[in-house]
């Protein structure tokens, strides 16, 4: 058991590292949740994958490094330690490429992987429906057989990014006689600027347009356009949710950055009298760095040939609760500050002395002067981050859902009603 | 980049488990708590035949060398079963011993070192800044205590005080007694002892809940009310879908301590592995007990030797807040 890493991996660390110095934008990007952010975004998509950094793990021929776990991971932590913007290109790489890796045709990948490791096709992911959320194998949009293809109609909704999105893809009932409802559907992709598709943003709790609903009036998708069999899509998708569970969503470089600028954000206004308040940035710490432990002995165990599956449900719960719980800290330490959402005037840093890091020690949980990370007293980052954490515990299966499968699969316990 | 333990380190934990299951260490916990300490003589003997008291020493004092993450997975075992004893002051005490001769005080440890490692004496132990007591002074052949900057052999140790967990006793070590070692060396291996009392007591209430939690699984299962499992209802699967979560991630935080162990500064893993450990495992016990209903609520039922012991182990050696204090640099 060690927790080295190899010379070749440090030196892929440093790599990354120097590659982001160079790169990052300057200033934070706006929010992605706008037009004009969005836009930004898929640029900064552009400039990853300029260099080959945008899927690192990805194979060479689809424009990735080909890296393999451990390297995606220290990529990952180079990635957020840095400040970079947040991935407008998540869902598509996280959701639909595993899925194309594994039961799409090499036509499709050839097709489909590029422009979305470029950036060029952003791809929503349009699963859940108005009266299919937890229940998913209940949905009711159809797939209906057209000469050459599918016509598509329904409703789809909650679609992360689909006001600004390029494509998505989602599943469709294909055969309305299937005996049981998680057969019979179709796993699909389709353009959001087809004709018959309406799109109508939803604000989210703080009114920006982070999703949409979907409508679909028999819109036309060519054969090749299907993933997999028509009738398989729910063993398809089941295939491929644990990714969105686990790794793949939240990697753990962005927990160990939030966590890194709590402490610095309660270095530089924590009352070191309210122990209360420092259990609770302990707390943070302590849970960005078991939830980093936990990555490499699941990264060693798969590494070592084991498959994992479950454990992704654990992986959710943790940090779905765990992000709330940073963010919550956060706002407190911020007091009256913690409702602000813009960085219009900050608090007054505390005088620098003795304790605090040296800002030209190589360490990356320093504060580095030139870095874009934003700085931690601003209330914005905190506020936005503390709306985006609450989403958490709902999206990606909802944590009760999640204890279900731990209960379950894990635990052996005996199911019971739904 | 490996983190995952070995192969020998999977049969190690697996011959322990053997070891521990054929001594019936509920039967044991009882004796001692009842003050008869010859069945978990009996036990200490066995164990440290396998080597558990090895791997605290280096070889030129009959150890294996130190090996914490080997240590920490015989705790996990030690804490299953609920196995009673100075098990982390005796393996603290060795580490202190050698610390010492590390720095250049080479004779308390090899005066006793030896007998440490082979299982003939039970050491306890008291350091600076963890409360004043040691654990079962009574049944255990050395007192040691550090304080005002010495390593003294306690000549003995007061009233004997039962813990709220019935197989513990505390009692304070007498003043005076042998100085074996004093000076600046003291500071020092008293901070490498506190490490590696934090790390086994972590590894051991990581032990603690999973005992827990597999025994309430068993007991969900088989227990019927309204015509069905009590496990299929959802508030008891979610409680312990919880636990699961809880001792998973402080899992990877005992063997990370485990592993960077040796670092004089990083207090932070070890902080990490304390804190976890012992809120997964004091959450563990508080849902069996729920979960057990009456039944759990009695010591006539084993479970009871579990459930007390992950309150107690959440205090020893420093309760959580403090562990947190060293988790996080202060600001100034
Ligand atoms: C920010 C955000 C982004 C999202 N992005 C996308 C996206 O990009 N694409 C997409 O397809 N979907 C997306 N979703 C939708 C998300 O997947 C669903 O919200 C989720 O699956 C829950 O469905 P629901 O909202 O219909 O809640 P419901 O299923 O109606 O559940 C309501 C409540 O009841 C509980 N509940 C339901 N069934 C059970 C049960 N059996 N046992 C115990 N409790 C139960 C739920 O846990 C929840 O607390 C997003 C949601 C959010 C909040």
């Amino acid at each position: 058991m060690d927790l080295d890493f190899t010379p070749e991996e440090e030196q892929f660390r440093l790599r990354a590292r120097a590659w982001l110095a160079a790169h990052v934008p300057r200033a934070p990007l706006p929010s992605l949740e706008t037009e004009e952010g969005f836009a930004a975004h898929r640029a900064w998509e552009g400039t990853l994958a300029a260099d080959r950094w945008s899927v690192v793990s990805w194979p060479e021929e689809f424009g990735g490094q080909g890296a393999d776990l451990v390297k995606w991971l220290l990529f990952e932590e180079e990635y957020y330690a840095a400040g970079a913007p947040g991935r407008v290109s998540q869902n598509g790489i996280s959701l639909l490429a595993p899925t194309l890796f594994d039961h799409g045709t090499p036509e499709q990948r050839a097709r489909v992987l590029p422009p979305m490791a470029r950036g060029e096709v952003v791809w929503a992911q349009a699963w859940s429906e108005p009266e299919a959320g937890s229940d998913l194998a209940s949905l009711r949009s159809t797939a209906r057989r057209a000469p050459g293809g599918w016509r598509l109609s329904g409703q789809k909704t909650w679609s992360s990014r689909a006001a600004f999105a390029d494509r998505a893809f989602g599943l469709f009932r294909s055969d309305p006689r299937a005996e049981r409802p998680h057969h019979g559907l179709a796993y699909v992709m389709f353009p959001l600027d087809a004709p018959g598709v309406t799109i109508r943003p939803i604000g989210r709790l703080d009114g920006r347009p982070a999703f949409a609903e979907v409508f679909l009036d028999d819109v036309f998708v060519p054969d090749d356009d299907v993933i997999g069999a028509p009738g398989d899509g729910w063993r398809i998708a089941m295939s491929t949710t644990g990714d969105e569970r686990g790794l793949a969503l939240r990697s753990p470089g962005r927990f160990l950055a939030t966590a890194d600028r709590l402490v610095r954000l309660w270095h530089a206004h924590g009352d070191p009298s309210d122990t209360a308040l420092r259990d609770r940035v302990a707390d943070a710490v302590i849970g960005a760095r078991a939830y980093q432990l936990f990555t490499w002995a699941n990264a060693s165990r798969s590494a070592a040939g084991e498959k994992l599956g479950a454990e992704s449900s654990l992986n959710k719960v943790f940090w779905s609760e765990y992000d709330i719980a940073v963010h919550e800290a956060a706002l407190d330490l911020l007091g009256a500050d913690g409702e602000l959402t813009d960085d219009g005037e900050r608090l007054p840093p505390r005088p620098p002395d003795a304790s605090s890091p040296d800002p030209t020690s190589p360490d990356r949980t320093s504060p580095d002067p030139t870095s874009p990370d934003p700085a931690p007293t601003d209330p914005a980052p905190w506020t936005e981050g503390y709306v985006f954490s609450l989403a958490g515990p709902i999206y990606a299966g909802t944590n009760e859902i999640q204890r279900d499968i731990i209960a379950e699969r894990l635990l052996g316990l005996p199911k019971g009603r739904r | 980049m490996r983190f995952l333990l070995d192969d020998e380190q999977r049969a190690f934990a697996r011959t322990l488990d053997g070891v521990l299951k054929a001594a019936d260490t509920p039967a044991v916990a009882r004796a001692w708590a009842a003050g008869d300490h010859a069945p978990g003589a009996a036990v200490w003997r066995r164990l440290a035949e396998a080597g558990v008291f090895t791997l605290a020493a280096p070889e030129e004092y009959e150890g294996a060398g130190q090996l914490p993450v080997d240590t920490a997975v015989a705790f996990v075992e030690l804490g299953r079963h609920a196995v009673p004893g100075p098990l982390v002051e005796t393996v603290a005490a060795a580490a202190l011993l050698t610390r010492l001769a590390a720095l250049g005080v080479p004779g308390p440890a090899k005066r006793l070192l030896p007998s440490l490692v082979t299982g003939e004496a039970r050491a306890t132990l008291a350091l600076p800044g963890t409360g004043p007591y040691v654990l079962d002074a009574d049944a255990a052949s050395l007192v040691l205590a550090v304080d005002a900057g010495r390593v003294r052999l306690a000549p003995g140790h007061a009233r004997v005080r039962a813990s709220l967990d019935p197989a513990r006793r505390l009692a304070r070590p007498l003043p005076g007694g042998e100085v074996l070692a004093a000076g600046p060396a003291v500071e020092e291996a008293a901070r490498c002892a506190l490490r590696w009392a934090a790390l086994t007591t972590a590894a051991q209430c990581l032990g603690v809940g999973c005992a827990l939690l597999d025994r309430t699984v068993t007991y969900v299962r088989q227990r019927t009310q309204f015509g069905v499992p009590v496990g299929s209802f959802q508030a008891v699967k979610h409680r312990l879908a919880e636990v699961l979560v809880g001792l998973e991630f402080a899992r990877p935080l005992v063997f990370g301590a485990a592993v960077s162990l040796g670092d004089e500064e990083a207090w932070g893993d070890v902080a990490a592995a304390k804190v976890c450990a012992a809120e997964s495992a004091y959450r563990s016990a508080r849902a069996a007990l729920q979960l057990h209903g009456a039944i759990g609520y009695t010591s006539e039922y084993d479970i009871s030797l579990w459930l007390l012991k992950a309150r107690a182990l959440r205090g020893a050696w420093g309760g959580t807040s403090q562990w947190r204090a060293r988790a996080v640099p202060p600001p100034t």
